[in-house]
């Protein structure tokens, strides 16, 4: 399935997770292939309890999974020690949740200001990349607001910004329209598109609303932890 | 990376202003505390050694009877003569002065004043073996000590008391039935070790005291200056040995009278001031302890208030050490700054309290650092059970968290 020579962006094969043990033991993803190439733009769909959010987590480099094999670019991450683990999420991973999980009390710019800081970039680097990041989401002029004084939709707009300020290969977000009403969430997944489309972002996407995934152009299926479909659509257009 | 950590955890503080400051409350004290009894301390000490070199050269002090302080067992123990004092002055060897003093309470009037104060019969030998100064005046005539006439050099309490502001040489005491002219006036020493007043006293020739307030012979004590230099342990055996002997004391009787060295009862006194001192700030060390234990109590609060956060942290890729430094870092900041609060606030308590105890205030640099550092040290040791308990949530759960 793999192209010669060139590994994929992130490829799953055989993952299996299992939470607890014995008798009362989980299996929550039960033998999951996946293949995502850079630049693709994903939508995880399916029933709570599928292990969407399960497998998200693993690709995300959150959790490893109990057995099989993760390659990112060609590396084992399940064979990743925990604070490398961190380190691959800080260079190469964005996450976006449905709960926007700001710093309260901080400002926009702090706020996306805080993977730099990680980075251990300059204070002069940060300040004009977040200013740049919250630009790109559109909330020029916002940034000295706190998510207290910030609609839901301008908080996922920071969360965004926050998750992109790095230039990461991969843009996890899970559920990222849970929140919000319809207006809002169409803004947000058309900035989400524009993303993947201008900067070559990759998207993995959760989602259990259809209309949300067709921004997508592959809808993965998963139902009881195993991927039920795999489909991948002509155009992302959304009716 | 130290200085964004530091940068973070200054902003964390600064968000939780109250918390912060309640939290630092117990260190502020508890430096405070410790900070204070030392300082206080090493005033009192050196109040007492500043007594000590007040006290000028070597000074015995003589007694009848076995024990000190108040109850002595006078009888079987009788007071001394002054044919004890010819005998101490000229069988024992270095010797400065022998001062023979016989002491009574007695009530001073003067004009509409009235003191009431002891008075000491004694020789000039007195000034010497106190190292006690003539601020006006002069000491006694020889004629006035031999004749017993009835003058007397007052001390700085006295003057005030009796004097307000005026000069008193010259002027009259009325002593019970006998008035007495002021010839001369003591410089002042100010508070005695024990806090008694040493200026609160008047002296007159021995013979005068004798025949005219004790109505007999008896010498109730003596002062003896010892020469620069003189063996102290030796000069006492050499004073005991002959007034056993001319007090005719069997080999099996107990003395009946005392020889105390007056240097060794202050150095004594002074090392009993900083065995309190130590215990005092033992004390208050602890309450340091119940400070930091508090800083643990609220960091472990706060861990459990922003799991959340943590997660948010850690997955955007803060490593278990990052998040590990920074709640560290801010325990510390938090101890470090309640240490500074409460170096501040002993300064000032100290500054007061030696002034209205009427102690020198020594500032000490040493104590303030090391309470600095022991605060600084107390956030690392309780703050790190907390900020490891944050470093190691796993980033799911910590997200999940509300």
């Amino acid at each position: 399935m793999s192209l010669a020579g060139t590994p994929a962006l992130i490829e799953l094969s055989g993952i299996v997770k299992t939470y607890g043990t014995g008798p009362a033991a989980f299996q929550a993803l039960r033998g999951v292939d996946l293949r995502i190439e850079e630049g693709e733009f994903i939508a995880v769909m399916g029933p709570s309890g599928s292990g969407k959010s399960t497998a998200m987590n693993i690709v995300g480099c959150l959790d490893v999974p109990t057995a099989g094999q993760y390659l990112f670019r060609g590396v084992h991450v399940e064979r990743l020690e925990r604070n490398q683990r961190a380190l691959l999420r800080r260079h190469c991973l964005g996450f976006v949740f449905q709960g926007f999980n700001l710093l309260a009390r901080t400002s926009a710019q702090e706020n996306v200001e805080l993977p730099l800081l990680y980075r251990g970039e300059e204070a002069t680097a940060r300040h004009a990349a977040a200013r740049a990041a919250l630009a790109r989401v559109g909330l020029s002029g916002w940034e000295t607001h706190t998510p207290g004084e910030l609609s839901g939709g301008q908080q996922q707009r920071v969360a965004i910004a926050r998750a992109i300020v790095t230039n990461p290969l991969v843009l996890l977000a899970d559920e990222p329209t849970g929140n919000l009403d319809s207006t809002r969430s169409h803004e947000i997944m058309e900035l989400l598109a524009a993303l993947n489309r201008e900067q070559g972002i990759t998207v993995i996407m959760v989602t259990h609303e259809p209309d949300m995934a067709c921004y997508a152009r592959r809808i993965v299926h998963f139902v009881d932890g195993m991927v039920a479909r795999d489909e991948i659509r002509e155009s992302a257009t959304c009716s | 990376m130290l200085l964004s950590a530091l940068l973070l955890a200054l902003r964390e503080i600064r968000r939780n202003l109250m918390r912060s400051f309640l939290t630092v409350l117990g260190i502020v004290i508890g430096v405070a505390a410790v900070i204070t009894m030392v300082t206080l301390g090493n005033g009192a000490t050196r109040m007492v050694s500043d007594q000590i070199s007040s006290l000028g050269s070597n000074l015995l002090m003589l007694r009848p009877g076995q024990r000190l302080g108040p109850g002595r067992d006078s009888a079987g123990s009788p007071n001394f003569r002054k044919a004890d004092v010819e005998a101490i002055r000229t069988q024992v060897g270095s010797l400065q002065v022998v001062a023979p003093t016989v002491s009574r309470s007695v009530t001073l009037v003067a004009g509409n004043n009235n003191w009431s104060s002891s008075i000491n019969g004694t020789t000039n030998d007195y000034l010497i073996a106190g190292n006690w100064k003539l601020a006006a005046g002069r000491e006694f005539l020889d004629d006035e000590e031999r004749a017993g006439k009835a003058v007397c050099i007052i001390g700085e309490t006295v003057r005030k008391e009796l004097f307000d502001n005026r000069n008193p040489l010259g002027d009259e005491i009325r002593v019970k039935t006998f008035s007495c002219q002021v010839v001369g006036l003591l410089a002042s020493k100010g508070q005695g070790a024990m806090g008694m007043d040493q200026d609160d006293l008047v002296l007159m020739p021995l013979n005068t005291v004798q025949r005219r307030l004790a109505g007999n012979q008896d010498i109730s004590g003596m002062m003896i200056a010892l020469q620069n230099g003189a063996d102290t342990p030796t000069v006492m055996a050499q004073i005991r040995a002959l007034l056993r002997e001319r007090r005719k004391l069997a080999e099996n009787e107990a003395d009946n009278f005392n020889v105390m060295d007056t240097r060794q009862i202050a150095e004594t006194l002074s090392g009993t001031i900083r065995t309190m001192t130590g215990l005092l700030g033992a004390v208050a060390a602890v309450s340091l302890l119940v400070g930091g234990i508090g800083i643990m109590n609220i960091m472990l609060v706060s861990v459990t208030e922003r799991t959340r956060e943590i997660g948010i942290r850690l997955a955007i890729g803060a490593l278990e050490s990052e998040v590990l430094l920074q709640f560290l870092i801010e325990a510390v900041v938090l101890s470090a700054f309640g240490g500074l609060v409460g170096i501040v606030l002993a300064f000032f308590t100290c500054v007061g309290l030696a002034a209205l105890m009427h102690m020198p205030f020594l500032f000490s640099p040493s104590i303030n650092l090391l309470s600095f550092f022991f605060s600084a040290a107390i956030g690392v040791v309780f703050g790190y059970m907390p900020a490891r308990r944050a470093a190691q949530l796993d980033p799911i759960d910590a997200l999940r968290h509300e």
